[in-house]
């Protein structure tokens, strides 16, 4: 009799999530054969593909559009000022700071979640307006003027560079590594299922409330981790800058062209801001004119993105976190 | 030349085929009974008919003009209503402003406000109040006067004694008989079968998509209606 | 004595934010959708204001008059082009699409006026500077009265197109039941480019307001779209329209009063009072569950 088995590792995605280690491994090599510009340049790249996997998980698998996750980048990048001006080491600081926006999240995520929509979107962003105000208050992080990070001082600065390199590779890897783990789970099935139809997954038994917790707050500590990173790679900060909304456009616009829902959409789309940035990030208003058409261009026409175009065109998935129906014609691959 | 012709109609939920193949042709005046199961296609043809649901494949012609690609706003000034199944009223909306909004745009005719009232005298009360208060047999009442306010051709009616008392199935029949009287074409779906076949001068009954039966009401058996009605004829035929 | 002058500051600021509310109370009552861009279609009519009045020397109320025809033009244009499609694809896109646009227009005002803050008060002539001294501690300002009264005004017009009106009761149809509409001879699509370019109209108002009382610069909008979405929420986003009036009039008190503790605090009690809103019960009963299945937000407009 003819039958089916679930396959959830195709030879394609075995390979390239084995590749996908391997690489990990290779680019924690790169500050020893390459040059500095490189290593800040792949830097500012890794934190790009953190904010973007981090709001795909929100938006994508969630269903909630944050325009607010700048709250917690802000929060992460002044935690560990806070941190650095008690003594501890920043990079301990960084570490502490991803698990202070976690905390924080918590009672947040009572406040936000209990709207969607576009309701939950402002909500976000009046909180993180709210707490970049406040920080603003605060004369010992620096207040309206801003401040720097020079307790990194103590390191020579490529070796600084290195470090805040090695840290930020570490912690996006961890954080890509969480969001695989999670959408393998049986979190994850459910999360999809909130994402298609929340009222008919509630009715099933996933707990809506708890996945989209679950969610908030690991895209909570996600941005607090590239929050960190990022002070550590500029070293500068103020309030109007760390907190800008701009992050928000950033996100969108990556996970929207890389393709929303996907697992390697939002990295594509990191990717790609990222050159952009490098070719157009000068031009101040035309680059984020242009960010801001894409953004609508592909909201409109291309919902799915690049990679869920792709995906669409070839079945292609290289991440395994779907199952695959194989159809079977015999009965011992059936039971195997 | 017929009022309404459907050729080779298909409407689709996604993937789902909902109405396949459809052909029918109804004449001025005539009085069409739809019946069928729940999910035979009975709502979707209807809407397909409104022009509410886009067809895939086939055409829909009234009177000869070809209005497949005609959106509903503008099929209700060619002449086509449709009483959509639960009502749908404006539930904010007062019952006289839900029978005025319908005839913004009307042909013009004998279905002014006042000629609905007089074809459902229960209205005449509750003109001021929020359609959301309504009961089930005046709600349908009003949905009827609703659509009569556009001064229809070709009146469709998607269940119309569900959720209803018999004592209000009574009135609403009656005032159908007036529209009807008055030259309307009809198209009725209806669970009750003995009153629509009763009030309809051909029936035709849909199952999965498909007309699987055809005929005036007096002469389809009772047997002949359940097979069709539940599919058995055809079970029957692909077991044996 | 300062206590009371502080709260009718804060009910003239109130006006104000009543004003950029309604536009987006209406759009999210008939179309659901919460345009993002809202608060920069404000800085835009301002802007263009700006524009015409450096080649033209009169008062920003005579330049409102070729500006707002022109802004409920690209109401419509937005309407066709955009929020229509948006509106069809699902419940993400009209939120990406609208934030997209306004990333676009706030970089496109500061490509093209620059980033230097804005105001149009110098040109209003005496009517920014007059004033009515009711006593030694408590003054009204005739610019706020003006811009209250015009609020008032403008949430009485609507109330009387939606409840008067067949167009008005049109829209309150397809607000409620789009779909129905259509199967009663409502152009449905032609409603929505309608409500649109009003609510558009009425955010022109509000950056003439915002021009005259205060100031602007290219990325001011955002700021103005939290407020007016602050003032829907206080007020109860859902129930009637006057509701974004009374809401915004909450804010602009809980702002000055804020603004009496401490100056630095004004904007953030106006954050601090709607996150409290939103925990409150009211607050969750706040969230619309389905399209049909609350009552519509146009609902105390009727009748």
């Amino acid at each position: 009799m003819k039958g089916a088995r679930i396959q959830r590792w195709t030879p394609a995605s075995l390979s390239f999530t084995s590749g996908f280690g391997l690489l990990i491994v290779a680019l924690a090599f790169v500050p020893v054969v390459m040059g500095a510009s490189i290593v800040q340049d792949l830097t500012t790249l890794l934190i790009l593909v953190l904010m973007a996997v981090m709001w795909n998980a929100l938006a994508g698998y969630g269903g909630l559009v944050s325009v607010g996750q700048q709250a917690y980048i802000g929060l992460g990048a002044y935690a560990t000022l806070w941190c650095a001006l008690q003594g501890i080491n920043p990079y301990w600081g960084m570490v502490i700071a991803t698990a202070f926006c976690a905390v924080v999240s918590v009672p947040l995520s009572f406040i936000v979640l209990r709207f969607r929509g576009a309701q939950f979107a402002i909500g976000t962003w009046v909180v993180a307006e709210a707490i970049g105000i406040y920080i603003s208050f605060d004369n010992q992080l620096g207040a309206g003027t801003g401040t720097s990070l020079s307790q990194l001082d103590r390191y020579a600065p490529s070796t600084r560079e290195h470090i805040t390199y090695w840290l930020t590779l570490g912690l996006t890897a961890f954080f890509v590594l969480l969001v695989f783990v999670l959408l393998r789970s049986r979190l994850g099935a459910s999360l999809q299922a909130i994402r298609d139809d929340e009222e008919a997954a509630a009715s099933v038994g996933v707990r809506v409330l708890a996945g989209k917790r679950i969610l908030f707050i690991l895209a909570a500590a996600g941005c607090g981790a590239a929050g960190a990173m990022t002070i550590a790679n500029i070293l500068f900060i103020q309030p109007t800058s760390i907190f800008s909304v701009n992050y928000s456009a950033f996100m969108i616009f990556m996970v929207l062209v890389g393709g929303l829902g996907t697992f390697e959409g939002p990295i594509i789309g990191a990717i790609i801001l990222y050159f952009i940035q490098q070719q157009f990030g000068n031009d101040g208003t035309w680059y984020l004119i242009g960010l801001g058409a894409t953004a609508i261009i592909f909201a409109l026409l291309f919902p799915r993105g690049i990679w869920g175009m792709l995906e669409e065109r070839t079945g292609l998935r290289f991440m395994p976190v779907g199952y695959r129906v194989k159809r079977t014609t015999t009965d011992a691959e059936a039971t195997a | 030349m017929s009022l309404l012709t459907l050729e080779g109609l298909d409407l689709r939920h996604g993937l789902l085929e909902a109405v396949r193949g459809v052909s029918l042709e109804l004449g001025e005046g005539e009085v069409l009974a739809l019946v069928g199961a729940n999910g035979a296609g009975k709502t979707t043809l209807l809407r397909g008919i409104a022009g509410a649901h886009r067809p895939a494949a086939g055409r829909i012609l009234l009177e000869g003009t070809d209005i497949t690609r005609v959106p509903a706003y503008q099929r209700v000034r060619m002449g086509i209503a449709l009483v959509p199944e639960g009502r749908r009223l404006f539930a904010n909306l007062t019952v006289e402003e839900n029978l005025l909004v319908a005839a913004q745009r009307a042909r013009r005719g004998g279905w002014t406000i006042d000629a609905v009232i007089e074809a459902f005298p229960m209205l005449e009360a509750l003109r001021r109040q929020r359609a959301a208060t309504l009961s089930g047999g005046e709600g349908q009442a009003a949905a009827i006067g609703r659509a009569l306010m556009t001064n229809p051709r070709l009146l469709l009616l998607d269940e119309v004694s569900l959720g209803l008392a018999p004592v209000a199935v009574d009135a609403v029949y009656a005032a159908l008989r007036a529209v009807i009287a008055a030259g309307t074409t009809v198209l009725l779906v209806d669970q009750d079968f003995t009153r629509a076949a009763g009030l309809a001068d051909r029936v035709v009954c849909m199952l999965e998509g498909r007309f699987v039966l055809e005929g005036k009401g007096s002469e389809l058996t009772r047997e002949q209606i359940t097979d069709a009605y539940f599919g058995l004829g055809r079970a029957m035929a692909v077991a044996g | 004595m300062t206590w009371v002058n502080d709260v009718v500051q804060g009910i003239l600021l109130g006006g104000y934010y009543g004003i950029i509310a309604c536009g987006l109370a209406l759009m999210f009552g008939v179309m659901r959708i919460i345009n993002l861009a809202h608060g920069d279609i404000a800085v835009l009519g301002a802007f263009l204001m700006y524009l015409l009045l450096q080649h033209w020397s009169v008062s920003p109320f005579i330049a409102l008059l070729p500006v707002l025809p022109t802004m409920i033009l690209f109401g419509y244009v937005l309407q066709r082009l955009i929020l229509q499609r948006s509106l069809r694809a699902g419940i993400l896109t009209p939120l990406l699409a609208t934030f997209g646009l306004s990333i676009v227009i706030q970089n496109a005002l500061e490509q093209g006026f620059g980033p230097d803050v804005q105001s149009l008060g110098a040109q209003a002539g005496s009517i920014v500077t007059a004033a009515w001294q009711i006593n030694s501690q408590l003054s009204i300002s005739a610019l706020g009265g003006l811009i209250l009264g015009t609020a008032v005004v403008i949430y009485a017009a609507l109330q009387l197109y939606l409840s008067r009106t067949t167009s008005g009761r049109q829209m309150r149809a397809a607000a409620e039941d789009p779909d129905t509409a259509e199967l009663v001879g409502i152009n449905s699509r032609a409603v929505y480019a309608r409500a649109t370019a009003i609510a558009i109209g009425i955010a022109t108002l509000g950056g003439l307001a915002l021009a005259l009382r205060s100031t602007f610069q290219s990325y001011s909008g955002p700021d103005q779209l939290i407020f007016a979405f602050e003032a829907v929420v206080i007020g109860g986003l859902g129930s009637s329209l006057w509701g974004a009036l009374l809401g915004g009039i909450v804010l602009g008190v809980a702002q000055t009063i804020g603004a009496q503790i401490n100056p630095e605090w004004s904007i953030l009690s106006g954050h601090i009072v709607f996150l409290l809103v939103l925990i409150s019960p009211r607050g969750g009963l706040l969230t619309l569950r389905s399209r049909r299945g609350a009552r519509s937000a146009l609902s105390g407009a009727g009748a």
